[in-house]
């Protein structure tokens, strides 16, 4: 017998996470959480629910659920490694990039699968200042991700813009490379070009 | 390490059976080209002649309908461009009526002439996935050139009234094809009851060489080639013939004929063994397709709660190989097209899962899925959002 179960889809780490999730919520657990954060839907194909302990500020533990494929489940298993311990800043700032990276990569039409975890998150980092009745410091100094797909933010277009590197679409594009995978995000960039554009009169 | 192999993918494709591997490496030798005069070259004519008949045998033509093609795809793309040609050339039959859960290469190809201007109607299924006929009956008219409806479905396996089809759109001078990749060696493909002018078949879906397949074509039906260059198959099909594999696909529709009542019997069998199981171990299922018209080795189940990329990758694990309707499998955001034209809630074909037997399979096979799959499905729902 040839060898060809060790050819998998996905890297070894995503692998070992996909078996072996870490952080995830068990039934009857008493977790009680200081904030939840939900994303994502059932006909979308994956779904994530997030709940955070937050002490001194930091992510104290995490616990989650998540409808997904193996991207989506290994995506929200590495985020939970990776958030505890972060201060509610550095939670905040989490990127679908880092998570992707610490996988090893994921196959280029499984990015979106990874994009939820940091949402979710961050949606349970509101949820916890929210219910302290607190401000969210973080809410407006974090670039709002555009192309999901390849992390491409509100602020890095508006710079780009702004700076006059990118003329058109295409410029913006060829440096960005918003728009080459799921291609989702085309009319909503389009529309931040063109506001930018007139903002910045350029 | 030798690992157990549970191969529940046969509507993907099948094993070659020994006797048609066996069959083909001995057609090797036969390498002279068939379309020469000299002996090495009738010698080759002649095998590939006596599997033309074996062809015809198996889907109740006569042997010179019969036309070699690289596969299914390519003779459902004949079909299409030979009605595209009647069309160009001026026929006042200008329309082609199909449904919305055939093949792809059907599917693209009427995405491609829709694209470019032709009438194409996509008849919607119901939710069993059997062709709506009320619908079908008002789409039909006098200027219908073709209906095309695949015979059985690859993804939930519901079987077409071809028959009724058939009637119906020849009493309006319609033409009909029918792709029977997926029916046959499973239930009877006679080309004869079923009143066809044009009919698809592919030799790796019944233990027969990949990248070799069949469109039989009435004698009296429009023809034109998809691929020009020779004067192979009577002008219908250039290209230096494929020896071995032809010879291989005769050998593998013999062993369908002579096996065609007791394999249906038996993949029907474990099909219902594997589905009652399931239905009784796990809780919340939806089986999907049509339970009384379907091809008896494919299984079709939705697992609400458990997505069907992740369940095809744990059962993997376990050596069990099977295929999803799941988006995240097929690197679209889309689930199946096919599940979603059958009116399957689209939470549920993300968590579809098809089961699709073949001659190799045993009920030991049925009963060690029962025995992995249920901790599975535990296991995703579990981890799942509610």
């Amino acid at each position: 017998m040839t060898n060809f179960m060790s050819q998998w889809v996905y890297t070894p780490v995503v692998k070992d996470h996909f078996m072996n999730p870490r952080n995830t919520w068990k039934e009857g657990e008493d977790f009680q959480a200081d904030g939840v954060g939900d994303v994502g839907s059932l006909a979308c194909g994956d779904q994530m629910q997030i709940m955070i302990q937050v002490k001194d500020d930091k992510i104290a533990d995490l616990r989650w659920l998540t409808y997904g494929c193996a991207s989506a489940i290994a995506s929200t298993s590495m985020m939970s490694e990776m958030a505890i311990g972060l201060t509610l800043k550095e939670a905040y700032n989490l990127t679908p990039a880092m998570i992707t990276d610490a996988l090893g990569g994921l196959p280029e039409h499984k990015f979106h699968c990874s994009v939820l975890g940091d949402k979710a998150l961050r949606a349970a980092i509101d949820d916890y200042l929210e219910k302290q009745g607190r401000e969210n410091p973080f809410k407006k100094h974090v670039a709002k991700i555009i192309c999901e797909c390849k992390s491409v933010t509100d602020v890095q277009i508006e710079d780009l813009v702004k700076s006059g590197q990118a003329k058109t679409l295409d410029q913006l594009q060829e440096i960005t490379e918003y728009g080459t995978v799921c291609g989702k995000c085309k009319e909503v960039v389009s529309d931040l070009f063109d506001e930018f554009k007139h903002i910045y009169n350029v | 390490m030798e690992q157990h192999i549970i191969y529940l993918d046969n509507n993907a494709t099948t094993p070659m059976h020994e006797d048609v591997i066996e069959a083909v490496h001995e057609a090797h030798i036969l390498y002279g080209n068939a379309s020469s005069m000299h002996g090495l070259g009738r010698a080759s004519a002649e095998a590939i002649e006596q599997s033309r008949q074996s062809i015809a045998s198996l889907i109740d033509c006569s042997a010179k309908e019969v036309v070699f093609t690289s596969g299914a795809s390519e003779a459902n793309n004949t079909v299409f461009s030979i009605i595209r040609e009647q069309i160009d050339l001026g026929s006042k039959r200008d329309r082609i009526i199909t449904t919305t859960i055939e093949h792809p290469s059907i599917i693209e190809t009427v995405k491609y002439l829709k694209s470019r201007g032709y009438k194409i109607d996509e008849c919607p299924v119901d939710s069993t996935g059997r062709i709506d006929l009320a619908t079908f009956k008002r789409l039909l008219g006098e200027d219908v050139a073709l209906v095309s409806v695949m015979t059985g479905n690859n993804e939930i396996g519901t079987i077409q009234p071809i028959e009724e089809i058939s009637a119906l759109s020849h009493a309006v001078g319609a033409l009909v094809h029918t792709d029977a990749t997926q029916a046959i060696g499973k239930i009877e493909v006679s080309m004869r009851k079923m009143g066809v002018d044009y009919l698809s078949l592919s030799g790796h879906k019944f233990y027969g060489p990949k990248g070799i397949g069949v469109l039989a074509v009435k004698t009296k039906a429009p023809f034109t080639p998809l691929v020009h260059g020779g004067h192979q198959e009577g002008g219908r099909r250039a290209g230096t013939y494929n020896t071995a594999c032809i010879v291989g696909i005769g050998v593998a529709a013999k062993l369908a004929k002579a096996d065609l009542q007791a394999e249906h019997d038996r993949l029907w069998s474990l099909r219902e063994m594997l589905r009652k199981g399931i239905e009784e171990r796990i809780p919340n299922v939806v089986v999907n397709g049509n339970q009384q018209h379907c091809l008896p080795g494919t299984l079709d189940v939705s697992f609400p709660h458990a997505e069907g990329e992740s369940i095809l990758l744990y059962l993997d694990m376990e050596g069990i190989m099977v295929s999803t309707g799941s988006a995240c499998a097929s690197g679209s955001l889309e689930p199946s097209y096919v599940l979603l034209a059958s009116g399957v809630d689209i939470e549920l074909a993300h968590g579809s899962i098809r089961f699709s037997f073949g001659r190799y399979n045993t009920a030991d096979d049925v009963a060690y899925v029962l025995e992995k799959l249920p901790p599975i499905i535990k296991r995703l729902r579990e981890m799942s959002t509610r």
